[in-house]
């Protein structure tokens, strides 16, 4: 049994990535640690359940790394996915430190392998977890346990006690009775809020409503919450999120990875209209996957239809649910509830302005449109060959930008511009403040273990003193 | 659609996974899975048969139960892999022998076991069984050796063939061509894989059994048991080489090479059945096949009490109790043998056959990728 009445050294809130390098980092330095994970323990980890890979610097090729990945070059791709928007000390400061990360993570069990089949393109930048996300978690809590560090699943807090940016207590629900867990620092590590629907109908409206949530319903944002209202200082735009499209009969919480689609850039893409909406030939899709959740939610029902034909049904991974297929794209339009007329005619519009071209899904390819709006950039090829398929997606959302402002030290900053006494934030309750807008692939769990480890460091010391 | 319903959701999984493939790092069968879009009855038998039930998928799904998807591969291949043994059974009327498994094969080793005992006393006189016999030859005071080696050649014989017919079946099912037998360098890889039980170790870090911590527990005891076999195997091959070759009649002095390898092998082929039992009996329920852990016990129990006797033999051979001893390890040798083609020691069979393969498929991929 846990020992509720003990004063802590640091008590860790969360059960993901951030939490765990946080609570192993605070006991190798010779703190008393607790983790109060309010999921069960099956859904232990938060959104670290469903990754599966982790970008870190290295100036040179490794086992499992196929080339050098410098800190420039991750901060120019930072710089890029989020136009700009992220904290250039912070950022800097995460990406000389994801260096060490790659040797520190293994030296806590976690295993790496080269990046799966069907993801070339990240083999050179991002480092995969073997056996994925939950494999890397199990990893991370058996030798969070073999050193002593105390956790306690089921553990929702309900409150904090907060006195002029000084942590005293967190109010802990356990059954009947409310807890009081004394401590004498905190790492907030508990995540964002994108479970929580009416949080998110604030910025969104009624479209929330139609937002599948890809990860488990236990991030609902409450600390964030608590802490923001408790003079905790703000970072990130509320409506800003990672967010992709995803398969609309997904199930509302929990569908994970394998909801995604990779075939926009070998189709088109059309509205409840039956209209395009946006060049679906953009650029390589690893670097436009991220946009096109924001880009469905913009759109009449929150609904968008893939659109392509036989010659490409081969060329994308498997997906869980297989696509809806009519011998012509007036059936097609039948049986997604579309205006037959409508389709046909986007349909046609398309293939009317589509240029010979050698086709070439991994380059940038010369199969573009000519006259039409909005055009489609690459790996245009005419839909003409029957049967014709369709994908129907939402907007899966993976995880929130709104979060705490730290400095480096992972130490949370208050709302009068002072650092807070004796709080640290990890992992995406912080992601804001170096991810402004966009995302990366694998950046999520960078933030998470650069900064869990730096708050758990910092929180072990700063319970000495 | 597919034959069964047990391959219905062996289908179901094998979607999932390969929409997902975190898994393609811990052993054979994701990459196998990857090689395909779409999955044939045989398809997913093969890969049914390559899985080695280390539960690492299992323990490292983020879909496995009490998630929606219910992934939980490793218990829907148990099954899928017992019903496969089912079906490619030699002779087809011996199918039923795989659902009550572990009552068919106590039923049959009692029997065995008191054919000896009967047979020895309707043979000889109560002097010759319970009598002390020493010396070489001591043995043939209550089985005459032609007799023996008529009797175990005879089962052995009937065990290879009816697993060369399973063989054939599942190579059949899993639409390979017979010819590819003479693919020598699959043969060896698969050999080496077999050897090493290179997957039986989660990608590296050992198997799940009782919960997510992993240990190289039952790789170690499968180790003791199969080379444990091995040795025994080797031991009554180079004896019967002694007798027919030098003319040396066991029993043999115990730092004799038969002796000594029967020796080794026996207290491997009892700490590693043993060890398998105890993992077997801690293992997590929701990884374990409940309908068939009869046939899983029966065949580890033998194993095991085949052993036993045998090391009882070595140790009282010199006494009264060598006549009814001699019957007790016969009998369970015998039972082996006849059983083998109907319980769980087909497994190590179809796996090679699969490793066979997948080594196969994986040069052919290699080979492709160079073009």
């Amino acid at each position: 049994m846990v020992d509720l009445t003990r004063k802590r050294d640091v008590l860790v809130i969360g059960g993901g990535n951030a939490a765990l390098c946080a609570a192993i980092s605070a006991r190798r330095s010779g703190a008393d640690v607790l983790i109060l994970e309010g999921a069960p323990k099956f859904y232990r980890g938060g959104n670290t359940r469903h990754t599966r890979n982790m970008r870190c610097a290295h100036d040179a090729a490794t086992d499992i790394l196929t080339g050098p990945y410098t800190e420039q070059e991750f901060f120019e791709d930072l710089l890029r996915v989020t136009d700009g928007h992220t904290d250039e000390e912070l950022a800097r400061h995460m990406i000389r430190e994801s260096k060490d990360i790659l040797d520190w993570i293994v030296k806590q069990g976690v295993r790496w392998q080269p990046s799966l089949g069907g993801t070339l393109s990240l083999g050179r930048t991002n480092s995969f977890f073997l056996g994925g996300g939950r494999a890397m978690l199990n990893a991370l809590y058996l030798t969070a346990e073999q050193l002593g560090v105390e956790i306690l699943y089921d553990a929702e807090v309900i409150d904090l006690e907060i006195d002029q940016g000084m942590f005293v207590s967190a109010r802990l629900k356990q059954r009947d009775a409310v807890i009081s867990v004394r401590a004498s620092t905190l790492v907030a590590a508990s995540g964002g809020f994108e479970a929580n629907i009416e949080w998110l109908k604030q910025y969104w409206g009624a479209a929330a409503d139609n937002f599948l949530i890809r990860g488990t319903p236990y991030n609902r944002g409450s600390i964030l919450k608590m802490l923001l209202e408790k003079g905790v200082q703000q970072v990130g735009d509320p409506t800003q999120c990672h967010a992709v499209a995803i398969d609309a009969r997904a199930p509302k919480f929990d569908g994970g990875i394998i909801t995604r689609h990779d075939s926009v850039v070998f189709g088109i893409v059309v509205n409840n209209r039956a209209l395009r909406f946006y060049d679906e030939g953009e650029d390589i899709w690893p670097k436009r996957y991220a946009i096109w959740g924001r880009l469905v939610a913009a759109q009449p029902d929150q609904i968008a239809y893939i659109i392509f034909d036989a010659s490409s049904r081969n060329s994308f991974m498997p997906t869980l649910f297989p696509p809806l297929e009519s011998g012509s794209i007036a059936g097609l339009a039948s049986q997604l509830d579309l205006d037959p007329v409508m389709l046909e005619k986007t349909v046609g519009d398309f293939n009317a302005a589509v240029k010979p071209g050698t086709f070439d899904p991994t380059i940038l390819d010369d199969c573009r449109t000519e006259r039409l709006t909005p055009p489609k950039s690459h790996w245009a090829r005419r839909i003409e060959t029957p049967p014709y398929y369709a994908y129907p997606v939402r907007p899966g959302i993976t995880f929130t930008y709104l979060g705490t402002r730290v400095n480096k030290q992972a130490r949370m900053m208050m709302s009068n511009g002072k650092p807070a006494a004796n709080m640290f934030a990890a992992g995406e309750i912080m992601a804001g403040n170096v991810l402004g807008k966009g995302y990366a692939a694998g950046i999520g769990m960078t933030i998470g273990s650069v900064f869990g480890r730096i708050a758990g460091r910092e929180a072990a010391q700063n319970a000495r003193n | 659609m597919h034959g069964t319903r047990t391959l219905e959701e062996a289908d179901r999984l094998m979607t999932v996974c390969n929409s997902c493939r975190y898994c393609e790092g811990l052993c054979a069968v994701f990459p196998a899975m990857e090689m395909r879009r779409a999955f044939s009855d045989g398809d997913l038998n093969y890969l049914a048969n390559l899985c080695h039930a280390c539960g690492a998928c299992y323990t490292d799904c983020q879909f496995s139960p009490p998630h929606e998807y219910d992934v939980n591969v490793p218990k829907a291949f148990a099954v899928a892999r017992a019903e496969s043994w089912a079906a490619y059974v030699w002779p087809r009327a011996f199918a039923g022998v795989f659902a009550r498994n572990g009552v068919a094969i106590s039923v049959i080793t009692a029997l065995s076991v008191a054919a000896f005992v009967f047979g020895f006393a309707a043979l000889h006189d109560h002097q010759v069984l319970f009598g002390i016999h020493t010396g070489p030859g001591a043995f043939y005071a209550l089985m005459p050796h032609n007799a023996m080696v008529v009797l175990f050649s005879a089962a052995f014989l009937y065990a290879v063939l009816a697993l060369a017919m399973g063989v054939r079946a599942f190579w059949r099912d899993i639409g390979e061509p017979v010819g590819m037998v003479g693919d020598a360098g699959s043969l060896w890889q698969a050999m080496k894989d077999a050897a090493a039980l290179r997957y039986l170790d989660g990608g590296g870090s050992g198997c799940v059994n009782e919960d997510e911590r992993p240990s190289d527990r039952r790789k170690i005891y499968h180790h003791l048991t199969f080379y444990g076999f091995l040795l025994c195997f080797a031991a009554t091959s180079l004896a019967t080489l002694y007798h027919y070759l030098l003319a040396r009649e066991a029993p043999y002095p115990w730092w004799d090479l038969p002796v000594l390898l029967g020796t080794l092998g026996g207290i491997g082929l009892i700490i590693g059945p043993a060890g398998l039992l105890a993992e077997k009996s801690k293992r997590d329920p929701a990884l374990v096949d409940q309908q068939r852990t009869g046939m899983d016990v029966a065949f580890t129990l033998m194993l095991f009490l085949t052993s036993v006797t045998g090391m009882a033999l070595l140790v009282w051979r010199d006494s009264a109790a060598m006549g009814p001893l001699l019957a007790l390890h016969l009998g369970m040798v015998f039972s082996l043998f006849i059983t083998m083609p109907y319980g769980k020691f087909v497994h190590g069979i179809y796996r090679y056959a699969a490793l066979v393969r997948y080594a196969r498929e994986r040069r052919q991929l290699a080979h492709g990728n160079q073009e």
